[in-house]
């Protein structure tokens, strides 16, 4: 991972006003992936949006770790059925389809 | 502009407690919280009512003005100017919601593209959030944008127009129906020098093509006419990338399946590997035959 596109686990932390134990957990679990480089544990950007909405569903909705894990799961379930239904529907509204 | 019931929106009585409307607005939030629907403008849109409904009924300054003033709400200003002769010390007593990740408020945030609060809010307390010190990052937005299936086969350029700036985005060949992709900083503006947050992209795909998208392979079927499917020939197919002759093989069944490799859509963002095209043959029975045919095929039909 470029050096530019990550930023220290810590300093993330101290942005959001979270505590860093909530960012190693959600790690642990694999819903984000976290890097270490040395002594420091970096968070890529791309993965800040799938954070922003764990600590929407954290600290907000007040849903625990066990929870987040839940929904993340139902979520790619209902995206991915989603997806299904729409191709389906094309599929329907296309000649001799 | 309509007057809104926030009692109602939160399904609660008119003197219901704080702790009351504070359950109510949790356990609605818990349904209707865009990040548990995805894709569903109606549930954002609901959640943003919550959360208007929620911000004056959770403050009891803004719920006794409400209290008194709701149904008047043409007359809140003349409310506001009566109540700044006064104030004392001036400061707006409707300022400041906290930070959403901490204090004993409860503020859900959500970056959705509901929109701002309602005009009626807006008449009556002014615009939402005006005394906030922290920066905080603009909303998200969301927003699709339609191709058809034969623009997937190239890279190429689309210009958007977001909030009247025209924005040249470049759309990567293969990309999948449903896909999101994300344009930082083209979301709403920061709040007190926050940044910007982020714009959203749906890409809806609609088939143009005479194929089947599965993936990056493609599918079609062909019809193929008896005599060719028996003693074999050539047929030519126009695929995306061009005409292709194909060389069928003598006693060729109905369905049989063929793989041209490479014939199908580029994979995402992976230069020069495509999926494959298959297509299935489908052989075409004749039909009114004529005296003579009959005789051939009754010829034939003796020979086995």
């Amino acid at each position: 991972m470029e050096k530019e596109k990550r930023i220290a686990v810590e300093q993330c932390c101290s942005y959001y006003r979270i505590e860093q134990s909530f960012v190693q957990q959600l790690g642990e679990r694999g819903l984000i992936e976290l890097n270490r480089f040395g002594k420091e544990t970096f968070i890529g950007f791309e993965q800040l949006p799938h954070l922003e909405k764990y600590i929407r569903l954290h600290y907000e909705l007040e849903i625990n770790m066990a929870g987040i894990e839940a929904v993340t799961h139902l979520l790619h379930r209902v995206q991915d059925l989603q997806q299904e239904l729409k191709r389906l529907q094309e599929e329907k509204q296309r000649p001799g389809g | 502009m309509d007057y809104i019931d926030y009692y109602k929106t939160l399904g609660i009585a008119k003197n219901a407690t704080a702790d009351e409307i504070k359950k109510a607005y949790r356990k609605l939030a818990r349904k209707h919280h865009p990040d548990l629907n995805p894709n569903d403008p109606e549930a954002a849109r609901f959640f943003q009512q919550l959360n208007e409904a929620n911000e004056v009924l959770s403050d009891p300054e803004k719920r006794k003005k409400y209290d008194q003033y709701g149904k008047d709400w043409k007359h809140a200003e003349q409310f506001e100017q009566a109540g700044q002769q006064h104030a004392s010390n001036g400061s707006n007593p409707f300022a400041g919601s906290g930070h959403p990740f901490g204090g004993s408020e409860t503020h859900y945030s959500y970056g959705g593209d509901a929109g701002d609060f309602s005009d009626f809010f807006a008449s009556m307390f002014g615009s939402r959030g005006g005394g906030r010190q922290a920066k905080f990052k603009g909303s998200d937005y969301h927003a699709s944008i339609s191709l058809n299936l034969s623009q997937v086969y190239k890279t190429h350029k689309q210009v958007l127009t977001i909030n009247g700036k025209n924005v040249r985005i470049t759309v990567p060949a293969g990309i999948a129906n449903g896909q999101e992709i994300k344009l930082s900083g083209y979301g709403s503006p920061g709040v007190n020098g926050g940044p910007a947050g982020d714009l959203y992209l749906t890409f809806d795909i609609k088939n143009d093509t005479v194929f089947e998208r599965k993936g990056n392979d493609l599918y079609k079927n062909v019809p193929l006419d008896l005599y060719k499917a028996m003693l074999g020939g050539e047929e030519t197919l126009d695929t995306l990338s061009g005409k292709v002759k194909l060389k069928v093989a003598p006693e060729t069944q109905n369905g049989t399946r063929v793989r041209l490799k490479g014939r199908g859509l580029p994979v995402y963002k992976k230069d020069g590997v495509f999926g494959d095209l298959y297509i299935t043959y489908q052989v075409q029975l004749p039909t009114h035959l004529t005296a003579k045919e009959k005789e051939l095929f009754e010829q034939l039909s003796n020979e086995r």
